[in-house]
């Protein structure tokens, strides 16, 4: 099966269901609007006061806001909503019909839905970025920009991870719904550099819940403080927490019986 | 009165038995009230050193301990109604509330504050847990400690009067989604959640001090950290009662008006 045949098809079917509202479009905008408004308001505050925060100039912080924007707009386009039918579908029984279709399990509850609305996150998340960046003048080199693209697709991939292992526990614990809120309000820490936080909630942020890696790491990989030996270790992380993923939903799956059984 | 009262003690008691069945679902949104001002309190606590110890007269100290107090009182004081309106009035349940033979704003009144009493052992300890790795200053002024009691009392029946208010929108646009970002925006700054209204443009602190915002919030925290003198204390208490008449005057017009448009969906 073509994987990413799929997924188009799966955003259309959610383009075509969504086009049906498109007032929803509007709304969306205001509120990304409004939460990137109040992310600048943040950062003019912070800074009528001091010049660089544990080291980040004004343009790099933006620059992570950019990079905030677009990680939280791919997380609420697809993962969030697809994983929250899943949880749902667990608890209905109605998993079922997944399990029966012919591709891979994982993959059709990891798409199975899309909030076509949510790329208006993404797109501001690129324009603030690319703004920043040209604010700050630096000529990009091809090994950065790669270094940024394997970022953040590592950066990704291990949130990916991180949500498919949350959303498993419903194998286990049926209703887990509201654990998904613990990665939602720890992400919000990710609009700031990390470096800023105490060590111990640092730790928490990039081990336990890893904001980090999806945001603070790929906007260090622009403004160059990304070594490459860190990058290689992150890649490392990511495979292993995949596999470590493959093997939970392998086992979760086999656990399930159906509501309905 | 005794009928009120009666009600109340019956809705306490199936609100607690549901919240007990829900009870991990309750601790895990109250992460949301700890990271918050975790994580300005961080922002702070870093410009704080790269300046030499002072901002604007706030020491690290006086960071940790307003955005502690600022905590506890956000917790104190919020509620969930602006984000429950919606669903309420979109999937029709709220034509089972009108059912009942008494205003549906006495369920929310008792939800909110058992949920509080609920949460609290989880509050305090994580203030206390704060406390300890963000080492606060705190000098207890005894009268002002005192008028914390009444004035965070009046924060909350402002907070929950004015969200209730302005929830009741949704009557004319079914979505207010919108709406209450926009309303989380001016809350976060002119209530004093991402920074001390000391430290804000001083257009943004007349606004604050003008609208009720600063009273639904800020308020008891300067309050507590004994910032206020007895005359500003008086003279805030008096704006958050002069608020409160505003806010219920305005909730009554608006929830009248509302019922005669409201459409039942789902009816």
């Amino acid at each position: 099966m073509n994987i990413p045949r799929l997924i188009s098809v799966f955003i259309r079917v959610g383009v075509m269901s969504e086009l049906a509202y498109r007032a929803n479009f509007l709304v969306q905008l205001l509120e990304s609007v409004l939460d990137l408004a109040t992310a600048f308001a943040g950062i003019a505050v912070i800074f009528s006061y001091t010049k660089d925060l544990s080291g980040w100039r004004p343009d790099e912080v933006i620059a992570l806001v950019g990079v905030f924007f677009m990680v939280g707009g791919a997380i609420r386009f697809m993962i969030q909503p697809s994983l929250q039918e899943f949880i749902r579908s667990v608890r209905r029984g109605t998993l079922d019909f997944t399990l029966t279709k012919p591709a891979d399990s994982q993959l059709l509850i990891s798409i199975q839905r899309v909030e076509i609305w949510k790329l208006t996150d993404i797109v501001l998340g690129v324009i603030v970025f690319s703004v920043a960046l040209t604010r700050m003048g630096t000529r990009l080199d091809l090994l950065q920009v790669a270094g940024f693209a394997a970022a953040l697709v590592t950066g990704g991939s291990i949130v990916y991870c991180f949500w498919v292992l949350l959303a498993s526990l419903s194998f286990w614990f049926v209703r887990v719904e509201n654990i998904l809120v613990i990665f939602q309000s720890m992400y919000e820490a990710g609009r700031w550099p990390i470096s800023i936080y105490p060590r111990w909630l640092r730790f928490a942020l990039t081990f336990i819940v890893p904001v980090a890696v999806a945001t603070t790491v790929p906007a260090q990989a622009l403004t160059g403080r990304l070594t490459w030996q860190a990058l290689i270790s992150a890649a490392a992380v990511a495979a292993l927490l995949f596999a470590v993923t493959r093997v939970v939903w392998r086992i979760g799956t086999r656990r399930y019986s159906g509501a309905s059984a | 009165m005794i009928r009120l009262a009666d009600i109340y003690v019956q809705q306490f008691k199936i609100t607690l038995a549901s919240f007990v069945q829900y009870r991990a679902a309750i601790f895990i949104w109250m992460i949301w009230h700890v990271i918050e001002p975790l994580v300005y309190l961080s922002v702070w606590s870093v410009v704080t050193r790269s300046l030499g110890g002072n901002v604007g007269g706030f020491t690290g100290g006086d960071f940790a301990s307003y955005f502690i107090a600022m905590m506890l009182v956000n917790h104190l004081t919020y509620t969930w109604i602006m984000w429950e309106f919606e669903y309420r009035v979109r999937h029709g349940i709220l034509s089972f509330m009108l059912l009942r033979p008494i205003h549906p704003i006495h369920s929310d009144i008792v939800d909110n504050v058992t949920s509080k009493l609920l949460t609290l052992p989880m509050m305090i300890p994580s203030a206390m847990l704060l406390a300890l790795l963000f080492r606060p200053v705190f000098h207890p002024v005894p009268w002002a400690m005192a008028a914390f009691v009444p004035a965070v009392f009046l924060a909350f029946l402002l907070r929950f009067i004015v969200e209730w208010a302005l929830s009741l929108a949704v009557f004319w646009t079914t979505r207010i989604s919108a709406v209450n970002q926009g309303y989380y925006v001016i809350t976060l700054f002119l209530a004093g959640q991402m920074a001390p209204l000391a430290l804000l443009p001083g257009a943004v602190r007349i606004a604050a001090t003008v609208l009720p915002f600063r009273w639904m919030i800020s308020f008891p925290v300067e309050l507590l950290l004994g910032r206020l003198t007895p005359q500003e204390a008086l003279a805030g208490i008096g704006a958050q009662i002069v608020w409160l008449a505003i806010g219920f005057t305005i909730l009554r017009r608006a929830w009248r008006a509302g019922l005669r448009i409201y459409s039942a969906v789902g009816a």
